[in-house]
């Protein structure tokens, strides 16, 4: 067999197993738009007239008022993380402290800390001082999960920044304000974009604490979703569609982080 | 190390104005990292602490009244009772199985997608998909229209290939966790994989080719040896954060057949049997398991962070 039919052949088979891999999600999609008879037929219908009538039930059960939340917390968590994350990680990065290493296994500590093992005390405290179904306390929450990974993230980042430059800009008697905020970040700007999007993809997808910290002011997609498990009846077509709606904002953030995903997720290991 | 290039910088020492600039200098850094350092230890090492008090307390919020210290009978209770155990062999099984497989067919994807195939960049974002879907949907999707025994497309495949039916959730809860923790964790690996494959020198690749290495010689005395550091970086982090998985459970099996993790254990004991102190116990033990799993892989692969991490 000749090099060029051997490639071409790996080709195909590479592609019909990427499709193998992707068709749940596929399938996902297409079942969002089929009237609920066909999404839950025993026969699969590859080609339908198109209906919105899953999205629509989706919305007439207050999805709107779930993605909202889902939005505020997970918004407002990776803003705080990368307003923590980027002093954190300029004093383990330019301007070191002494104990990096201490400081960085620390950091990695809390990122491997179980929720298991926090998840109790912070429940019956929040019971107690009525911080439960709260958006803000959920995002504050998400906070302390993602600060770690962001700010080693951002800390690679950071080490990259040509010493020189950092160096010159305290010989012309910058502040310290005015070093991090015109010299270093303009030029880390994309690993602060791409650690804020990891960031807000594992607050948009948490569902343990989404669950068990709220209730109904707050409750964020994860355990709307969660909702469906005990549904009786056809509900495949709405679920798909909710699901697609759910999962939509997160694969654009992560299909446009994807240069830097790896490095975000390997906590900056990995480039 | 950072440091050194710092010091290096700031080298004359002993003149007084210097060092005075120094440790203005040293406070200002610590000043830097003090918010981040505050909100972990406040958010997750003070809960921590708490955790190991309320599981060396008997409190049930069934009965508030009988509150107080008992050492470590809960620990007792957790290991007497027969829930304990059986959870940390799912927690390890799950765990162990799910890793291994997203590894195994995360590096055929890295691999595959590392030649250069028509549309490999579209084929690459597709693959990476599913790490992205939240986990609550990616286990819906599976169970009602993967699994499902009526409308499943498995088992509309099986049908296909004239194989009998099956009732994934039922009869294999353990697969049908395993599979679906495989399929989004493969992605990940691949991720990682993938950036190691880019990293290989194409000289050593090329010397190999020259000398008559075949393909497969090739990729198994040079390629995988290369790839041990990633796959350990895969294996510490995939380990740890799959450890303390429950979404799957909650939504597939809800912990029957086998698959009540560790975290879905605790979940039960304390807001389904509202028995706080058992259900700490239970936060402490996975701790501990997974201080145990990660040292295991932690030795060799904090090494790599810090060389991949220094300048």
């Amino acid at each position: 067999m000749s090099t060029t039919v051997k490639n071409s052949v790996i080709n195909v088979l590479t592609w019909l197993l990427v499709l193998v891999f992707f068709f749940p999600v596929f399938w996902m999609f297409l079942n969002g738009f089929k009237p609920e008879s066909l999404a839950s037929s025993i026969h699969p219908k590859l080609f339908f007239t198109p209906t919105l009538n899953g999205y629509q039930v989706a919305l007439d059960r207050g999805m709107a008022a779930y993605l909202q939340n889902s939005f505020m917390a997970s918004i407002a968590a990776t803003i705080g993380c990368v307003v923590l994350a980027i002093p954190a990680a300029y004093a383990l990065s330019l301007r070191p402290i002494k104990n990096v290493e201490g400081s960085l296994s620390f950091f990695i500590s809390t990122r491997f800390m179980p929720v298991a093992a926090i998840v109790l005390p912070i429940y019956m405290i929040l019971k107690n001082l009525g911080g439960l179904d709260n958006i803000w306390v959920l995002a504050a929450v998400y906070m302390s999960i993602n600060l770690a990974i962001t700010v080693w993230m951002m800390r690679s980042f950071f080490l990259e920044v040509p010493f020189e430059i950092v160096e010159a800009a305290r010989v012309d008697g910058a502040g310290l304000f005015r070093e991090i905020v015109r010299v270093v970040l303009p030029i880390v700007l994309p690993g602060v974009a791409a650690a804020a999007l990891i960031c807000f993809i594992f607050s948009w997808n948490e569902y343990f604490l989404a669950t068990l910290l709220t209730s109904n002011v707050a409750r964020t997609t994860p355990p709307f979703l969660g909702s469906f498990v005990d549904g009786r009846g056809q509900f495949l077509a709405v679920l798909s569609a909710a699901a697609t709606l759910a999962v939509l904002p997160v694969i654009v953030a992560g299909w446009i982080a994807q240069k830097q995903l790896v490095r975000g997720l390997s906590m900056g290991a990995v480039k | 190390m950072a440091t050194s290039t710092a010091t290096k910088i700031e080298a004359p020492p002993v003149d007084p104005a210097r060092k005075k600039i120094q440790r203005k200098h040293a406070w200002t850094a610590r000043g830097l990292l003090m918010p981040a350092f505050i909100f972990l230890l406040v958010l997750t090492q003070i809960p921590f602490l708490f955790t190991i008090g309320f599981s060396m307390m008997n409190w049930n919020l069934l009965y508030p009244a009988e509150r107080g210290f008992t050492g470590l009978d809960n620990y007792k209770a957790a290991l007497t009772s027969g829930a304990l155990w059986p959870s940390i062999v799912a927690t390890v099984l799950i765990t162990a199985f799910s890793v291994v497989l997203s590894l195994l067919f995360g590096l055929l994807f890295a691999v595959l997608l590392d030649r250069n195939l028509p549309g490999r960049a579209i084929a690459r974002t597709l693959v990476i998909t599913p790490f992205l879907i939240m986990p609550a949907a990616a286990s819906l999707i599976w169970k009602y229209s993967m699994f499902d025994t009526n409308i499943g497309m498995l088992n509309w495949a099986f049908d296909l290939v004239g194989l009998p039916k099956v009732s994934w959730s039922t009869e294999h809860p353990m697969a049908t966790v395993v599979i679906v923790l495989t399929w989004m964790f493969t992605p990940f690996m691949m991720l990682i994989l993938l950036a190691g494959l880019q990293g290989q020198s194409k000289e050593t690749l090329e010397a190999a080719q020259v000398d008559g290495a075949g393909a497969w010689r090739t990729f198994t005395w040079i390629t995988l040896p290369h790839l041990r550091m990633y796959v350990e970086i895969g294996t510490l982090l995939g380990s740890v954060i799959i450890l303390q998985v429950f979404d799957p459970i909650a939504i597939l099996t809800k912990g029957t057949g086998g698959t009540k993790t560790l975290a879905y254990l605790l979940y039960e004991r304390a807001f389904i049997g509202l028995n706080v102190g058992e259900a700490a116990a239970y936060g402490v033990v996975t701790v501990i398991l997974t201080i145990i799993v990660a040292t295991i892989a932690l030795k060799t692969t904090f090494k790599v962070f810090m060389a991949g991490g220094s300048r």
